[in-house]
């Protein structure tokens, strides 16, 4: 299925068959990888916070780095794969719908690069180094600076709030397309709806 | 002994080598540093005190009769966040409240050849006191000031630095590198 779909797109014959194409298996797969992680790790940050300082809170803290720096590897990876797969055409659509799905996704893929690079550079700004996963220790990208640690976590929280709203509003607008249009928006992503 | 330098940095600049034999030097407070990074789950955690004294005569051509003794005033440290500097004053930790003060006091220092010296000397946090050793190597800055830079290793739990579940290496490695910048005024 996916293959084929791949295929019409790719031929320019989807616009066509406007319930047939879908996403590849492989953007399918990096997709919901990436909703998992952001949703997680959006809990995670939020509930970290309120530990009193722990071992175990600078355990949740290491998870949250890297799973962060994870959904960032992901965004790159699906970035990549975007330029060289083309999504399937839209549905049709009123103009400002279609504007607006292009602005989150675009605003989406800003923020699963800047998310993490803000943190990244949070962390850096507080004097503590990121080891991704344990293993994979990462440069400092500033030295370690109060003032700048203070507007680097407001920066981070607040991105991240923008985050949340707009996952929200993707699901949403999702979940409005298929119980409410029933025009096949959702089957792309989800192919067993079909 | 010289004088113990204020813990206003710019007052320490006045003191200096003025009084005393040859080679009796204070510290540019202000230009010098001490800072420490401890390691957090195999990555480095930087931090420094802000207020310290510092006691040096060193004789880079007599080091057998040179000296060097600072105290650290610990509730000073500038580490990751307010919430960690609380912390880190707390009986689990630097017990600030019943020991607010870290002494290194050198008991020899030897050349070692070149420009590198070592010091030995006692180190006391928390009510205990510790050998340790100070590879240190000296330089000249563009304004003919000495540098003398080195750092050494300290165990936290030698000093009972992070008790109960903070005895734990794998969220806070034992070892904690010190990492000690000293700015001697040029000998007159």
């Amino acid at each position: 299925m996916a293959t084929d779909s791949t295929k019409l797109t790719a031929n320019g014959q989807g616009a066509a068959r406007a319930a047939e194409p879908g996403y590849t298996r492989t953007a399918i797969a990096l997709h919901w990888i990436a909703a998992l992680l952001i949703v997680c790790n959006l809990g995670l940050g939020i509930s970290m916070i309120n530990v009193p300082l722990s071992p175990l809170k600078l355990r949740l803290f290491l998870w949250h780095k890297g799973i962060g720096i994870t959904v960032f590897l992901t965004a790159s990876a699906r970035l990549l794969w975007r330029v060289m797969h083309p999504a399937p055409p839209a549905v049709p659509m009123p103009v400002w719908q279609r504007r607006a799905v292009a602005a989150t996704h675009v605003t989406l893929y800003v923020l699963m690069f800047a998310i993490p690079l803000s943190g990244w550079i949070y962390s850096s700004a507080t004097g503590v180094s990121v080891v991704y996963l344990g293993i994979a220790p990462l440069p400092d990208l500033v030295p370690k600076d109060k003032a700048l640690a203070a507007v680097l976590q407001a920066v981070h929280g607040t991105l991240n709030f923008a985050l949340l709203l707009l996952v929200c509003v993707h699901a949403g607008a999702a979940l409005r397309h298929q119980f409410a249009h029933h025009d096949g928006v959702l089957p792309r992503m989800l192919p067993f709806l079909r | 002994m010289k004088m113990l330098h204020s813990f206003v940095p710019s007052l320490a600049v006045m003191l200096m080598a003025a009084s005393g034999g040859a080679g009796a030097q204070g510290v540019l407070i202000d230009r010098s540093e001490i800072r420490f990074v401890a390691k957090q789950a195999g990555g480095g955690v930087e931090g420094r005190f802000r207020k310290w004294k510092a006691n040096v005569d060193f004789r880079p051509k007599d080091p057998a009769n040179s000296k060097a003794a600072f105290e650290i005033e610990l509730a000073s440290i500038d580490l990751a966040s307010e919430e960690t500097e609380t912390e880190i004053g707390r009986p689990a930790w630097f017990d600030t409240a019943r020991f607010p003060i870290a002494k290194f006091e050198s008991t020899s220092v030897r050349g070692l050849g070149g420009d590198r010296y070592e010091i030995d000397g006692r180190l006391s946090m928390k009510g205990i006191t510790r050998d340790v050793s100070v590879p240190v190597a000296l330089r000249k800055d563009s304004g003919g000031n000495s540098v003398a830079e080195g750092q050494f290793t300290v165990r936290r739990l030698d000093y009972k630095i992070g008790e109960g579940m903070w005895a734990d290496t794998s969220a806070i490695a034992d070892d904690v590198v010190i990492r000690i910048r000293m700015v001697l005024p040029p000998v007159q």
